[in-house]
């Protein structure tokens, strides 16, 4: 197979095909259509995985054609050790995600062809190695998460969907004139590795008005990939879009799509303007820092379960941003601590992993509640753990995974992320331990109100979760849980891809004071 | 070279007046209600009109008809785009019921004679040719904008356009005859000669000059400030020639200015802003900059204003106008074949979206966003294939509004640094246009009732049209090489000239 990367973004699109095919009355077949195209999908990842040669930092089954010469566009895939899990978690999640919207009723057709769509557009991010295919993909994302959540949400959906529209395709535009600016500025290639290694001579001492063309296109690529992330500021979009998303679509925003930030500016920012990391790691730690106590805040004072859970994804993706700042101990400046950045990096990318796999099961089982209850206030419930014990056990597993308990997956890469960034950003990482704290309160009282206390009889007769809901939720279970006690393989997985991006955010960038 | 000698390279334009006689004569013959069967004649005029255009393809004559005309792969392209968008407006035409009850023979022979004019503009080397081709397009469009002699709004719309555009007209003629004071010349390239002999002492006739002819381009283009009878005309005309106004003529008029703009005042070898500049002292590659980002922001915060669709897209048409303005002050060969580029993916997706609002309009009676209410279940083609024109037009891949819109970003930042503000106040300005296009693409699926009886366009036309406009739509966003190289090779030629 020479062309896997291109079969496993591709596919769903053949999927998708096949559907548009099928009359609209057989919704049972239209379903099953779909989970066998995710079915082979998540399959042809897992061969990939054992194909892939983890002990290699470079990218790997590249792929090359000539797409429009004109413009040295050309249509170039590859993966290495920083794709590889996004592929994995993207594989696994679009896979359980046809299951969580099994009960889907209402245009059967639309919502799975925009759902194998919306697959296809994250894949084809993760694996482009070329500029303009890159925001291709990115921007093929937008149209079906806008009808998805537009269509099939919440009361408040149409509002939701424009304003979500709205943000990314803000950040998506200045993102256009970056990329625009790398290609004239850089010799006229879109191909992300030439790229690389242009960009930081090119663009060296290169100054538009006054500024740094470094810091210009950094801050540029940056604001587009924080409205994905999101960073505050930019993150009021995230809660509005998670409340009203059906919850399949909820699954995969809060366990890919808010990947796909934090994605960008490892592979683009830190590759190819090296220089400005060292400029930028104090205020991306910071902005860390405000993510996680912000968000964590914010949860705390949650009633609605769902948005709860999208504030603990702020939360959450601010420890990644805190992790990625850590790069820069690696410096001479910084006493060359290789360790602690690789640890913090390493930690940012398995916490990137983690928040996948945790925040999807987290939304899997609000939806399970929803669907019985058919409301999410937290003060609404009590004493559901004698009415349904095995849905407790397992929203407790989802809990304590989120809150960063030892033992879970969340555990390990937050404890990386803190010692990673211990040594430069000291300050910060002390105060941001508080977010674990906050973390634990707003998990543990909303898991009190729910499960404990006096029983509502009005929820005597709540069915328990059914056996579809946990063959949704029982991998992530076990993937949280197998990684929190033994996280060696996700490690040897990224290490050597990541110990190169280091190395090249080291060697390439110099201090920021060159700026 | 004399005009008899130049008729032999003359063969489309024959062909094309050829055609709008026979159309008048044939309507002679016709019925009042069989008087739709001129269009045939027309259209098989304009296909063989086409047919000669592509013989003729790749000649390069400079100076027919004793220095007035060029033919060139540069008008080449503009003829074509003219000739197809006449054919399609043409075939939209026929379902269009707002035409019934008139008779529609003299409609599709002023037509012909608006596409011969808009043909003439293209090619026009001469300030005489120039205004003369000029005049043609603007009556025949009064003509057609007033067509729905019965119906008040079309009056008003006529008039508007008389009054706009004979007072445009006279300021353009007033800036011509200036240029032609200072010069004593009407040929562009004469004229270029003549200009550079001359002083400074005539700098500010040259440039009082020059912004009277931009008044009149302006005006061709709807450019701010000069577009304030955009929105009454497209909204009272016809949808069918509100669509045809809001691309042929737009076309003619970007091919007459960066023709005249690049032989009468820059060097048209290389095209260099900075000859463009030294030639006088104002900055006027940043005045053009201004004007375009004043024209996508006027057009897009406008358009977000409106409550009818078919006055939506008027003002929409001017805010892609200044996206397409950008590329001028650059005035670099990349910034024109964008501009090309970018008239021809506009060209497909603005006809369709038109094509949608004149079906909507006839078929559910209301061009307002209610009318589209539910339109995507009930009819899946016509709901996709506007969703289709509506992503594009906002320009998001992977459609050919997309492609359109990167190339001419493209063109403005490879100029270099001084123009980012102008490329970035173009993205945000199309992130503001996401909001009043997707909201037709709301009205058509969120709102209203879900029906589950899904239905084809009755007519068989109205179908293929549909397709016909929305499949390049989507393909050229994903493979644009041959139409980026026909672009390319237009140019170099109309460069070497």
């Amino acid at each position: 197979m020479s062309n896997i990367l291109s079969w496993i973004i591709w596919l769903p699109v053949i999927g998708m095909l096949v559907i548009s095919l099928i009359p609209r009355d057989n919704s049972k077949i239209i379903k099953q259509i779909a989970a066998i195209t995710s079915g082979i999908q998540l399959l042809l990842a897992t061969y990939l995985w054992q194909v892939f040669d983890s002990s290699m930092g470079e990218m790997q089954f590249m792929e090359r054609v000539e797409w429009i010469p004109s413009f040295n566009i050309t249509y170039i895939l590859g993966v290495d050790g920083l794709s590889l899990p996004m592929v994995l978690l993207m594989a696994l999640i679009g896979f359980i995600g046809i299951f969580v919207s099994w009960n889907i009723d209402k245009a059967v057709k639309g919502y799975f062809s925009l759902f194998l769509l919306l697959n296809t557009g994250v894949m084809g991010v993760f694996l482009a190695l070329d500029f303009f295919l890159f925001y291709i993909f990115w921007e093929v994302m937008l149209l079906p998460m806008y009808f998805l959540i537009g269509m099939w949400g919440g009361p408040q959906r149409e509002y939701a969907a424009i304003k979500f529209f709205l943000y990314t395709l803000a950040g998506s535009v200045l993102m256009l004139i970056a990329i625009l600016a790398l290609y004239f500025t850089c010799g006229n290639t879109f191909d992300m590795l030439v790229l690389m290694e242009t960009a930081p001579v090119a663009l060296n001492g290169m100054l538009w008005w006054g500024m740094s063309a470094i810091k210009v296109i950094w801050v540029l690529l940056f604001i587009g990939f924080a409205i994905k992330v999101p960073v505050f500021p930019f993150h009021t979009w995230l809660p509005l879009a998670h409340v009203e998303a059906p919850t399949a679509i909820s699954v995969i925003l809060a366990g890919v799509l808010l990947k796909l930030g934090v994605y960008g500016i490892l592979r683009i920012n830190y590759t190819m303007l090296p220089d400005g990391v060292f400029w930028f790691a104090g205020a991306l730690a910071l902005l860390g820092l405000i993510n996680v106590i912000w968000g964590a805040m914010c949860a705390l004072a949650q009633k609605d379960l769902k948005k709860l859970v999208a504030y603990s994804s702020v939360n959450h993706m601010g420890y990644t941003l805190l992790g990625m700042s850590a790069v820069i101990a690696a410096s001479g400046m910084n006493g060359s601590n290789l360790i602690s950045a690789q640890a913090g990096v390493g930690g940012a990318v398995f916490q990137m992993f983690n928040h996948g796999t945790i925040s999807a099961m987290l939304f899997i089982l609000v939806g399970v509640i929803y669907d019985r209850a058919h409301h999410r206030d937290i003060e609404g419930f009590g004493g559901l753990a004698s009415q349904m014990p095995v849905y407790t056990a397992f929203v407790a597993i989802a809990f304590f995974a989120g809150l960063g308990l030892p033992g879970f997956s969340g555990f390990v890469s937050e404890a990386m992320i803190f010692i990673g960034a211990f040594p430069v950003f000291r300050t910060i990482v002390i105060i941001s331990t508080l977010g674990i704290l906050l973390n634990a309160a707003y998990f543990l009282w909303a898991f009190q109100r729910m499960f404990f206390g006096p029983a509502n009889e009005k929820y005597n007769d709540l069915p328990e979760i059914n056996s579809r809901e946990l063959f949704t939720v029982i991998p992530l279970a076990v993937i949280t849980l197998f990684l929190g006690v033994y996280p060696r393989p996700f490690l040897d997985l990224v290490s050597s891809t990541l110990n190169l991006l280091i190395e090249s955010v080291v060697t390439i960038g110099g201090y920021a004071g060159n700026l | 070279m004399s005009n008899l000698e130049s008729l032999k390279f003359f063969w489309p334009e024959l062909i094309l007046s050829a055609t709008a006689l026979i159309a008048i004569l044939s309507d002679l013959f016709y019925e009042r209600k069989e008087s739709h069967k001129v269009s045939f004649w027309a259209i098989g005029g304009l296909l063989l009109t086409f047919i000669t255009i592509r013989l003729f393809g790749g000649s390069s004559v400079n100076g027919l008809f004793m220095g007035t005309m060029a033919l060139d792969p540069f008008s080449e392209f503009f003829k074509i785009l003219i000739v197809l968008s006449t054919i399609i407006v043409m075939l939209m035409s026929f379902n269009s019921s707002e035409l019934d009850g008139y008779r529609k023979g003299e409609y599709y022979t002023i037509m012909s004679i608006m596409a011969f004019g808009l043909v003439m503009m293209t090619s026009a080397i001469d300030v005489l040719m120039f205004y003369v081709a000029i005049e043609i397009v603007s009556i025949m469009s009064f003509f057609l904008a007033g067509y729905l002699k019965r119906n008040p709004n079309s009056n008003e719309a006529s008039l508007k356009y008389v009054i706009y555009g004979a007072f445009s007209s006279g300021v353009m003629l007033y800036g011509l005859s200036i240029l032609f004071g200072l010069t004593g010349e009407t040929n562009f390239f004469a004229i270029k000669n003549a200009i550079s002999q001359l002083g400074p002492d005539s700098n500010l006739a040259l440039i009082l000059s020059i912004v009277f002819i931009l008044v009149g381009l302006g005006y061709k283009i709807s450019a701010v400030p000069f577009h304030f009878w955009t929105p009454d005309v497209y909204e009272g005309s016809p949808t069918s020639i509100t669509a045809y106004l809001s691309v042929a003529p737009k076309a003619a008029g970007f091919a007459l200015i960066i023709r005249f703009f690049n032989i009468a005042f820059g060097s048209n070898s290389a095209m260099g802003s900075d000859e463009w500049s030294s030639l006088n002292s104002l900055p006027w590659p940043f005045l053009i900059a201004l004007l375009s980002a004043a024209t996508m922001t006027i057009g897009n915060l406008v358009a977000i204003q409106q409550q009818s669709v078919k006055r939506m897209l008027a003002y929409s048409s001017i805010a892609h106008a200044g996206y397409m303005m950008m590329a001028i002050p650059v005035m670099s060969q990349s910034g024109i074949y964008g501009i090309m580029i970018y008239l021809f993916m506009y060209m497909l997706m603005n006809l369709g979206a038109f094509f949608v609002v004149m079906y909507v309009q006839d078929k559910f009676d209301g061009e307002n966003f209610d009318a589209f209410n539910g339109l995507g279940w009930k009819m899946p083609l016509l709901g996709i294939s506007m969703t289709l024109f509506m992503v594009a037009l906002t320009g998001l891949p992977p459609t050919s509004g997309f492609v359109g819109k990167f190339y001419i970003f493209a063109a403005v930042i490879e100029a270099g640094n001084q123009y980012y503000w102008l490329a970035f106040v173009g993205v945000i300005n199309s992130v503001v246009s996401l909001y009043y296009y997707i909201k037709v693409v709301r009205h058509m699926y969120f709102e209203g009732e879900r029906s589950d009886i899904v239905s084809l366009p009755e007519s068989k036309l109205t179908t293929s049209l549909v397709l016909v406009l929305a499949l390049p739509t989507f393909f050229l966003g994903w493979y644009f090489s041959p139409l980026v190289e026909w672009a390319n090779n237009s140019l170099n030629f109309f460069l070497g000239i």
